[in-house]
């Protein structure tokens, strides 16, 4: 069963005209867009947000959790990004990115704040993100999570570690040097060849 | 386009966030006028994101699923005024007759406090409003499932359009196309922004759906540029950062 639907908004003129008033329990399960779920939150309709939450709350929690290695640390991160999307919709501009990539920076940038024990250091709403695969829908997620599984691990291994330790450690380039001992030119050139070999890969 | 070489591994840095002090400063001040260096950074962000797939797997506890729900819950998006405390009411009104001056004095800053707060939510409910608005107009305007229509004499053969609507001070830029003939695979239509004095800015890059429609909302654009035209190219898909002739559409300011 959904959450039962705001009034005030079911009742408004332009939900009837689109005879969209809410999210049914079908739509929920099915193939919405994901344009199509955020203008349900932005209508205030509760149901969007669970459509969100089935669709992306695992992306954002794994790499919250791995981030941080703590479950309850990592819930913490997931709920407070999707609390932010609900209170304020506007942070995501459609236009200039994919929802489920855009959630799981904002969720690696919350969980490395956490880490470290800092403010939030980026504005989310200045965050933009460009990524080809499509993530809305089951399929495409796993066909792409294999992808960069197969990818990471056809890396050489010094390249593929400072990748992840920038990644998921949080740690800078020039902490990652003084770490392994690499010159900091090295570590560098390792990271950015490491993520452009992911696009690559989504490239063909 | 290409990315500014010496600009290439400090982007990755800084989209991992890992970038500090001056080496962040000059990187900061280069995005804001190199439009390629931007949207390589978009890339870096995208890339990262598929990075976070890597780890995907474990999914969280039902309780954060019914946990999310409550708080959404809780705060229903359209929220109610704050009310407002009438710490006034604890006055004892018994001793009214002994404090008259006093309680004059506070019935009129009441009064005062009153109006102003009545003035504030008057003025939250106006903005409330007025953003829910925008946030109607802007979902329209980016809505897949919108039907775009565009009304020309009778019996006139469909003409490919371009609306731009621009504010220099805010950098805002919305460009509405229709009619658009499709492009071959690798190819994409590319706005400039033609300013006053300069080389045109990349101002966006689209393809039309299927119905020869395409939307561009606030692209990334240097501050303040007044512009003189906009102008369409057809170029790679990845955009151009000098416009490949021929123009195919201009328009200068109505």
């Amino acid at each position: 069963m959904g959450l039962p639907c705001n009034p005030c908004q079911a009742a408004h003129p332009y939900f009837k005209w689109k005879e969209i008033n809410c999210l049914s329990p079908t739509e929920l399960k099915g193939n919405l867009t994901d344009a199509a779920v955020l203008s349900a939150i932005r209508s205030g309709d509760e149901n969007g947000m669970a459509a969100l939450y089935d669709r992306y709350s695992a992306v954002v929690y794994s790499v919250a959790l791995r981030v941080l290695g703590d479950t309850g640390a990592a819930e913490d991160v997931l709920q407070e990004v999707f609390m932010q999307l609900w209170r304020n919709p506007g942070l995501f501009d459609s236009s200039r990115g994919s929802l489920g990539p855009w959630l799981s920076v904002i969720a690696r940038h919350r969980a490395i704040d956490g880490l470290r024990k800092r403010r939030p250091e980026t504005d989310i709403a200045d965050v933009v993100v460009s990524v080809e695969p499509d993530l809305a829908g089951d399929a495409e997620r796993a066909r792409a999570m294999e992808k960069v599984r197969g990818t990471l691990g056809s890396m050489p291994s010094p390249q593929r570690q400072a990748l992840e330790m920038a990644y998921f450690e949080g740690l800078s380039h020039r902490e990652i040097s003084a770490k392994t001992g690499e010159p900091l030119g090295t570590i560098k050139t390792r990271i950015r060849a490491g993520l452009l070999a992911l696009r690559k890969a989504f490239a063909t | 386009m290409s990315v500014h070489e010496q600009f290439a591994e400090d982007l990755a840095l800084h989209a991992l966030g890992g970038l500090e002090g001056a080496e962040r400063a000059a990187l900061e001040k280069h995005l804001e006028e190199c439009a390629a260096c931007r949207r390589e950074l978009e890339q870096l962000r995208g890339d990262l994101a598929l990075m976070a797939l890597s780890t995907a797997g474990p999914v969280p506890p039902q309780r954060a699923r019914q946990r999310l729900l409550e708080a959404v819950a809780r705060e229903p998006r359209r929220a109610a005024a704050p009310s407002r405390q009438r710490w006034w009411t604890l006055v004892p009104w018994v001793a009214a007759a002994a404090l008259a001056m006093g309680l004059v004095a506070m019935w009129l800053q009441k009064s005062d406090l009153q109006q102003r707060v009545a003035g504030l939510e008057n003025e939250s409910a106006q903005q409330q409003t007025e953003l829910q608005r925008a946030r109607e107009v802007v979902s329209t305007l980016t809505a897949t499932d919108a039907m775009r229509v565009t009304l020309v004499a009778a019996k006139t053969p469909p003409q490919p359009q371009g609306k731009a609507i621009y504010v220099r001070d805010r950098s805002s830029l919305i460009f509405l196309a229709s009619n658009f003939q499709p492009l071959p695979p690798q190819k994409a239509y590319e706005l400039w922004l033609i300013p006053t004095n300069g080389a045109p800015i990349p101002a966006g890059i689209f393809k039309p759906d299927a119905h020869g429609s395409a939307t561009v909302i606030n692209p990334p654009l240097p501050k303040g540029v007044e512009a003189k035209a906009f102008a369409i190219t057809a170029e790679p898909e990845s955009g151009s950062s000098v416009p490949t002739m021929p123009i195919l559409m201009i328009g200068t300011g109505e």
